[in-house]
């Protein structure tokens, strides 16, 4: 083989990886659309705030410290104790359900029946409470994020290929990581959604929220029961990413990595999102290995956007999207 | 009669709540405590903040006229950072320190027309050291170009004097700062016969995987990176992840903060950056600070940044501009002075060994003297590395100048230009 199909297949392998990172993005967005209906702009801040609170807690840090010494001329930052992974992860998903339920009922229950527009603007507004909150609970400095998953190149990769072509591949292990991670939650995802009385309800609800309603499906604990699930997603995503750059405000951002992600899979489909993430991420790593020389690089931002609006001319509703026909 | 009452009531408190004109030395801030970029935003305030305040609390202010520190968010975006400027223009703001390359650019014809002096210490427009051309603008100690030279001249000492054959990519921030140092490594590549690969990250650089793919595929023998933010960080971590050698790994000052290395943890090994100023915290002004701001309850921030990289950049900056306000008051013959005085000290300004070690900063700068054509400065830099076992940065050379004919040369032919479209007449006044 020659050197640049080694090399344009080493991108896409690496590009199935990453899109894998963007698909956990996705899902969160995905898992609310589907049974409320709601675009939750809040998804990426979520994801920062879910990684804030888990490194706090590891690390023993005290919440709001900065403003308690403020008031109280004191100087604590922390408890003097670290937590394992095993204990933190846990008490951080307690955190984001009972951010679900602070959301549903402070929130959501006023905005019954409200336009999905005026939902949309509410999940503006909660991103950027969010993203307050967490600044205050925890500080801005950048923290570093490690729940014992390895990094680098994986060695056995690089051998077999090496073995195989001449050439060694790079793929890094905390992708594979995330390939296996994505992989469980959505098979989770699937088995809570099929075989459990709360996953059928919830299916009810993201099919017609009358008909559940009438079935006496309480549309305020699915709306609980989804943004949790929401959380936790956004807990594993910005595990995932956090472990790559440090946990700092720039994980909100990767939200935006989101969007084209669920233009090209479809709003309300699991494995739209997966197939979505990975066709964006094997698109950018190409594209970028064969246009780099000619158009200069860091086209990764925007060729995932045009590769969406391509998609919106042909097939609006995304690959596993439902086709919405509206009859006058 | 009511009317007459609250008329007055309100004139009194006019009265009281106006500010006190030129009665005081205004510092206004444009800082960064939020959005992407706030982690490294946050202690350069700090830092700037914590020694105005340190000399307002052990000093009395300077040559005792008391310091007025007003702050502004910019966010580190371009269009906040100009309403920010706006917001303080007209209350006779003594030097703007914009800490955006971007917000830079945008001021330099806003301030000359306003005649308000703007420092850029080691970023914004680097032609902006030909004083001649930029009046009110002054980006002394060391700029981009500076910076480009000095991490090639360091690379041509480790390499018996030749970089003839060397394969040397620059990682950069797609946006105005990260572009600056492209033409000057593009003239040292000719030059010197090193192959040269700009490789562009668009912000925020969260991922990288294409760029440290091509790296990869490269194999050269350096890198150099012109970072920011998240940037910084994924960027050490790819070149971790892909075991390219880290002391072959070279950041401008920017991309040289605990912030960058410490995510990474002990891959970051080795890592080398720049930097224009001393780094610790063993020196003498830290302890006032301590003393004077932090034991008070007056720090800007938790006072836990102190000698961390870029709270020292911020200290330094500080320092610059509080040492120009006193050549100013000097030349001036009065404490409370005005913007086009304070640019008459920055055009003074006269950093020596001597004056260093009165400030509690000693060695902590290159020393220099800034004239009315040099506002640029000297130009020097020192490199440090990191160990990650210690947590810390140790410097591994002493100041290595830039090549500054060359530099001058490019700043002429750039600021030349720049002239032509302004119709700015290149003088020195």
């Amino acid at each position: 083989m020659s050197d640049t199909v080694l090399f344009a297949l080493e991108a896409a392998l690496n590009g199935l990886t990453v899109g894998i990172m963007y698909s956990l993005v996705a899902l969160g967005f995905v898992l609310i659309f589907k049974a409320s209906g709601i675009f939750n702009f809040a998804q990426g801040v979520m994801a920062l705030f879910a990684a804030l609170t888990l490194v706090g807690i590891q690390t023993g840090q005290v919440p709001f410290s900065h403003l308690i010494n403020a008031a109280l001329g004191t100087n604590i930052h922390d408890f003097g104790f670290t937590l394992p992974a095993i204990l933190s992860i846990p008490l951080t998903v307690g955190v984001m359900v009972l951010m679900a339920l602070l959301i549903e009922r402070l929130v959501l229950k006023h905005l019954v029946n409200q336009e999905p527009i005026i939902l949309f603007m509410a999940t503006i507004g909660l991103a950027y409470f969010l993203e307050g909150l967490g600044d205050i609970m925890w500080g801005a400095e950048v923290k570093p994020l490690d729940v014992g998953i390895p990094q680098g190149m994986s060695s056995t990769v690089d051998e077999f290929t090496y073995n195989l072509f001449g050439y060694g591949f790079y793929i890094d292990v905390l992708s594979l990581w995330a390939l296996g991670i994505a992989a469980v939650l959505v098979t989770a995802l699937v088995v809570f959604s099929q075989y459990t009385k709360q996953g059928r309800a919830l299916r009810a609800v993201a099919d017609d929220h009358q008909a559940a309603l009438s079935v006496g499906i309480s549309l305020r604990f699915i709306w609980v029961l989804t943004w949790s699930i929401a959380g936790i997603v956004a807990l594993v995503a910005g595990i995932m990413w956090g472990s790559k750059s440090g946990v700092q405000f720039s994980l909100s951002l990767i939200a935006l990595k989101a969007l084209p992600v669920l233009i090209l899979g479809g709003f309300t489909s699991i494995p739209g999102a997966i197939v979505g993430g990975l066709l964006i991420g094997v698109g950018e790593k190409l594209f970028d290995f064969f246009m780099q020389p000619i158009i200069g690089g860091a086209t990764e931002n925007w060729f995932a956007y045009m590769l969406a609006l391509v998609f919106l001319l042909f097939r609006p509703q995304g690959l596993f999207g439902e086709k919405i026909i509206e009859r006058v | 009669m009511k009317m007459t009452h609250v008329a007055a009531a309100f004139a009194a408190s006019l009265a009281v709540a106006a500010p006190a004109v030129a009665q005081d030395l205004h510092f206004p801030m444009l800082s960064y405590r939020t959005g992407p970029y706030a982690p490294g935003g946050i202690p350069f305030a700090d830092g700037y903040h914590d020694y105005l305040t340190l000399l307002n609390e052990r000093d009395g202010g300077i040559g005792g006229v008391p310091i007025r520190i007003t702050e502004c968010e910019t966010a580190y975006n371009t269009e906040r950072g100009v309403e920010c400027y706006e917001s303080v223009r007209g209350d006779n703001p003594l030097v703007i320190q914009p800490l955006s390359t971007g917000i830079t650019y945008q001021l330099i014809p806003r301030v000359t027309e306003d005649h308000i002096p703007m420092l850029t210490t080691g970023y914004g427009r680097t032609s902006a050291m030909n004083g001649n051309v930029f009046h009110y603008v002054f980006n002394f100690p060391a700029n981009y170009w500076d910076g480009a030279s000095v991490a090639i001249n360091y690379l041509l000492s480790q390499n018996d004097g030749s970089l003839q054959g060397k394969k040397i990519v620059l990682v950069y921030h797609n946006s105005a700062y990260g572009r600056e140092p492209i033409r000057t490594l593009e003239i040292l590549a000719e030059r010197l016969g090193f192959e040269f690969l700009p490789i562009a990250v668009d912000h925020p650089g969260q991922e990288q995987g294409s760029q440290w793919l091509q790296i990869r595929r490269e194999r050269p023998d350096y890198v150099l990176m012109w970072g920011w933010g998240v940037m910084n960080a994924v960027a050490i971590q790819e070149a971790a992840n892909i075991r390219f050698p880290m002391e072959n790994f070279i950041g401008i000052w920017w991309s040289g903060s605990e912030n960058d290395v410490i995510p990474v943890g002990a891959g970051a090994n080795g890592y080398t950056a720049l930097t224009f100023h001393g780094i610790g915290t063993d020196y003498p002004v830290y302890q006032d600070i301590q003393q004077y701001v932090v034991d008070r309850g007056l720090a800007a921030g938790a006072g836990d940044r102190i000698g961390s990289a870029v709270y020292s950049r911020g200290v330094y900056a500080a320092m610059l501009a509080a040492e120009a306000a006193r050549t100013a008051q000097e030349l001036a013959g009065h404490g409370a002075i005005t913007p086009d005085e304070m640019r008459d000290g920055m055009e003074h300004l006269n950093i020596t060994d001597e004056r260093l070690a009165e400030l509690g900063l000693p060695g902590f700068s290159a020393p220099f003297q800034v004239s009315c054509a040099n506002h640029g400065g000297p130009g020097a830099a020192m490199l440090q590395r990191w160990n990650a076992e210690t947590q810390s940065w140790s410097l591994i050379t002493d100041w290595i100048n830039s090549d500054r004919e060359l530099i001058g040369q490019l700043a002429d032919e750039d600021s030349a230009a720049y002239a032509a479209e302004n119709n700015i007449a290149p003088q020195c006044n």
